[in-house]
């Protein structure tokens, strides 16, 4: 039963504060303030709380109020059930990825010690890992994350398929397409640096980063597969179509994609979940190319860099000090690649269509099998 | 890994699937509810929709797309294991025949790539 409960609050706390809480703030802050930002305007700033514009917080609050009272429109001769369930397809997929997402190691009831001369592996003396800070310990946990990241092709096409408009077939045609042709580069891109790790476990994959090499540099995976980092993340933006990849949802040619006949809640569900997806693309780059959890030179029991050990304020506090330290390096990678998806969705112009198959197609699938094949050739030279 | 490990993964999937019904109930429970002809017609710029979408004619490029998809993601799926694997054969002194092996698949893959890509399967016009 104390099980079931930690795994809820898990669940609550990854999932529905964090997740949908950067999903939404970013909706504010990303795409609402930055983006005015960038364009010289000054943003939302009407709502106000108590007389405080607060960065247009108050109207994030006012617009979900706004959609929820808006009316649900049905398109006449749209399928009722489908058009239903198609925001909720795109919506489930977004959430349920998370499961495998480790926010940090797995705590140690004993003490943990480091072995700089094993690749600076961090074992558990006297006590055993227990799983707090990830909701799953999945043994195929890349493997997962991509099969559910791959069910919203089927929300975005049925979306588009139910709505009875020309517009939304385009659009949901558009964005399976897409979303398709990059899934390939993503996962060749991806086969690069699971050949070096040689585990899909995602928290094994974390503790195998936290290597150094030459005692001083982090062996992240963007260190090891720097070309398979960027393949990664443009796979990855385009997946989300956001940013340059926006061709789905391009006003200026359809209208507004897949979504122009969704209305009230279940757009904002649609829009929503499109932005958990931005968040959880950002959270697998940062999990297997930026150390996920790792920060450079810290460590269960001190700070080591150079083969010199270190240990503030005692083994005791240090671990938890740690553990703060290592929550915050990941959140703090995720929000800064999200960051970065919406500088570059407010900085570069749209594709168009065929330039997108062609990226996709004939740069990145040529590269990643490229980087793949080198990859092993060093692979199997080192051995 | 046991069946009740995976006790998290359902709860999340309730949770979400809670949540998500939840929100269509809120589309479709609060909010005013006065239908008419103009608002329940598909948008087409505001004129009276031509025909329906399913009849529509759209590339026939969408469909190569898909199918290129499908053979290149099996690729996928048969790389991920080998890259899984390659510690082992490596560990029993096979490393280098296993690298072999996976050379020719690529090789064959590439071939198919570059024949798609010379036939024009990849152009958008």
């Amino acid at each position: 039963m104390a099980e079931v409960l930690i795994t809820l609050v898990k669940i609550i706390v990854i999932v529905f504060v964090f997740v949908l809480g950067v999903a939404g703030s970013m909706t504010l802050l990303g795409d609402r303030k930055q983006s005015a930002r960038i364009q010289n305007r000054v943003g939302p700033n009407q709502a106000k709380f108590f007389g405080f514009s607060l960065l247009g917080f108050p109207h994030f609050i006012a617009d979900g109020i706004k959609l929820v009272l808006k009316e649900n429109i049905v398109p006449a001769q749209a399928n009722k059930f489908l058009h239903t369930i198609a925001p909720a397809l795109v919506f489930i997929p977004a959430l349920i990825g998370w499961s495998v997402i480790p926010f940090m190691d797995h705590y140690c009831t004993g003490t943990v010690m480091t072995l700089p001369e094993h690749g600076y592996t961090e074992v558990c003396v006297d006590g055993e890992w227990k799983n707090y800070f990830s909701i799953m310990h999945m043994n195929s946990g890349v493997l997962f994350a991509f099969a559910i990241a791959a069910i919203s092709v089927y929300g975005a096409a049925i979306a588009g398929w139910a709505s009875n408009s020309k517009f939304s077939l385009l659009g949901g045609l558009r964005s399976s397409a897409q979303m398709i042709s990059y899934e390939v580069a993503m996962g060749l891109s991806l086969a690069g640096a699971l050949l070096i790790y040689g585990t899909l476990n995602i928290n094994e994959m974390v503790r195998m980063q936290g290597n150094l090499l030459g005692d001083w540099l982090p062996m992240w995976g963007i260190v090891i597969q720097p070309l398979a980092f960027f393949l990664f993340l443009l796979a990855g933006l385009a997946e989300t179509k956001r940013a340059p990849f926006d061709l789905p949802e391009g006003e200026s040619e359809i209208v507004a994609g897949y979504l122009t006949e969704y209305t009230s809640m279940k757009f904002a569900m649609m829009q929503l979940a499109e932005y958990a997806a931005t968040v959880f693309i950002a959270a697998l780059v940062a999990v297997v190319f930026l150390g996920g959890w790792q920060m450079p030179w810290v460590y269960a029991d001190g700070i080591r860099i150079f083969g010199n050990h270190w240990t503030p304020f005692g083994e005791e506090v240090w671990y938890y000090i740690s553990i703060v330290l290592r929550i915050g390096a990941i959140t703090f990678k995720i929000l800064f690649l999200v960051w970065l998806q919406f500088m570059m969705r407010w900085t570069l112009p749209r594709f168009r269509y065929d330039q997108v198959m062609t990226l996709g197609w004939k740069i990145l699938l040529p590269l990643s099998i490229a980087n793949l094949f080198i990859t092993a050739v060093i692979v199997t030279i080192l051995a | 890994m046991e069946i009740a490990n995976y006790m998290p993964l359902v709860l999340l999937a309730i949770m979400a699937v809670g949540v998500a019904g939840l929100i269509i109930g809120l589309a479709t429970f609060f909010g005013p509810k006065n239908p008419t002809r103009e608002k329940m017609m598909p948008y087409e710029s505001g004129s009276d929709p031509i025909g329906t979408p399913h009849g529509m004619r759209f590339s026939i490029k969408f469909y190569l797309v898909a199918i290129s998809f499908i053979l290149f993601d099996l690729e996928t799926i048969f790389v991920i294991p080998w890259t899984m694997t390659w510690r082992d054969s490596a560990a029993l002194g096979h490393g280098l025949y296993s690298f072999g092996v996976i050379s020719i698949f690529l090789a064959i893959l590439t071939i198919g790539l570059v024949y798609e890509w010379s036939q024009g399967g990849l152009e958008w016009d």
